[in-house]
């Protein structure tokens, strides 16, 4: 069984390490917030102007002046502070920042990154998805191996326009986790009772032992 | 001098005219100076380029000014969430300039701090790089970008004294403080104006010598994505 939408938060939640400072992107990387073990003590930064984002509000917390980069109303919490743009990735691009975990539409053997626009089709653009990948330590992509017509989204090289080059450093899909080393991917991990071979069928890209 | 202003439409009284690059606080519906961008859209001033990270919404934010066709060219990060725009940019009614995030709140800091451009090694090997110089440092490709000097910025804050300091409240500060930076002249709408000496000098997010006029009035302050969870 491939991983779900879920299952794919939970084992990306797994790389987060104690003591880190971390920004989740839009869609399937946000879950990742609800997999973060107890004794890990994660710091979630969201662009916009925060450092320590707590979940979501209860009817009665809603407040229009605390949002998340997907615009979304959330909730401060005991350790948190605010800040302006200009700083919020000033400590982005100073490397400040340990670990991003973004949504992809397509993911290159060599670690590039398609994420942000579609010519012709969807233009809404990048946010802060470029100063992520070429500010933040390491760079983790969660998305789907396949497309909605079963095209790989991991390839020898994107065709979309890039967000950034050679800056993704693990992709975990539905069907398993790959590392981007010398020479291609390297598969990690596979989904419960999904094979090597699986992937492989699945990925465009170079897949190296 | 006098800082603050009765109305919106008073604070902008001289400051206006065509074709005027204009910077904008805010971050998609949070933290947006909805007073002033009205008072601006009644005005009718045209052809605008505004620098600003989203376009708001059809019919709240910034979307206001692109109904009535005041803006040519906007400088953003993202502008989902706006019909009207996508429209009128597919059609070739309206230029685009896309500015990574970061890019664009630095690009202000920058402007407004008398420093005329920065290398970044955000957009290198992208779209955004194109054009641009680029230069090594320590083994790492860059970019330059060029600071932002706007004619006029249009800022939202929570409090004020009526010096101009100003406090924002929670993620509603993002490119304010930037925004107001870059301005040859800034406007700040707030909440609440407070007698001076009522706010602490050692809490005051942006001094009061980068705005030069100041109202108070009533926000609305649109969610834009309400998500809840169970009580």
């Amino acid at each position: 069984m491939p991983w779900d939408r879920n299952a794919m938060a939970a084992r990306a939640a797994k790389e987060l390490e104690d003591g880190m400072y971390v920004n989740l992107g839009i869609g399937i990387p946000t879950l990742v917030a609800n997999y973060i073990p107890d004794d890990v003590d994660i710091t979630l930064q969201s662009e916009n102007g925060m450092l320590g984002m707590g979940p979501f509000p209860t009817e009665d917390e809603i407040d229009a002046d605390l949002i998340n980069a997907g615009k979304q109303t959330i909730t401060e919490l005991a350790r948190t502070s605010y800040f302006d743009s200009a700083q919020s990735f000033a400590m982005i691009r100073g490397g400040k920042i340990a670990c991003a975990i973004l949504g992809a539409m397509e993911v290159a053997e060599n670690g590039d990154l398609a994420n942000w626009m579609i010519p012709g089709k969807l233009v809404k653009g990048m946010g802060g998805a470029m100063d992520l990948v070429a500010g933040v330590q390491r760079v983790i992509v969660v998305m789907d191996h396949t497309n909605k017509a079963g095209e790989s989204k991991v390839l020898k090289k994107c065709t979309l326009p890039l967000t950034g080059t050679g800056v993704v450093h693990r992709i975990i899909t539905n069907l398993g986790v790959l590392d981007v080393v010398e020479g291609g991917l390297r598969i990690v991990e596979t989904a419960d009772g999904v094979t090597e071979d699986e992937i492989r069928a699945a990925t465009e890209a170079t897949i190296v032992n | 001098m006098k800082k603050v202003y009765e109305s919106a439409e008073a604070a902008l009284d001289g400051v206006l005219f065509d074709g005027m690059l204009i910077a904008a606080g805010g971050f998609g519906l949070c933290g947006i100076p909805e007073l002033l961008i009205a008072a601006i859209r009644d005005a009718g001033t045209k052809d605008l380029t505004v620098a600003s990270n989203n376009a708001g919404v059809d019919d709240f934010g910034l979307g206001i000014l692109l109904q009535t066709k005041q803006v040519k060219k906007m400088i953003s990060s993202y502008v989902g969430e706006n019909a009207e725009f996508m429209r009128q940019y597919l059609s070739g009614e309206l230029e685009l300039e896309f500015n990574p995030q970061g890019t664009l709140a630095e690009r202000m800091r920058a402007g407004g701090a008398g420093v005329a451009g920065f290398y970044t090694r955000t957009g290198v090997g992208t779209q955004i790089a194109e054009g641009k110089e680029h230069k090594d440092f320590d083994g790492e490709t860059y970019i330059l970008e060029r600071g932002i000097v706007a004619d006029l910025s249009i800022v939202k804050a929570w409090k004020a004294d009526d010096t101009g300091n100003l406090v924002f409240r929670k993620t509603a500060r993002n490119f304010n403080p930037p925004a107001a930076t870059c301005g040859k002249v800034c406007i700040a709408e707030v909440e609440e104006i407070v007698p001076r000496g009522s706010l602490d000098p050692d809490c005051i997010h942006l001094p009061g010598i980068y705005v030069h006029r100041l109202i108070q009035g009533e926000h609305e302050k649109r969610i834009e994505q309400r998500t809840v969870r169970a009580a």
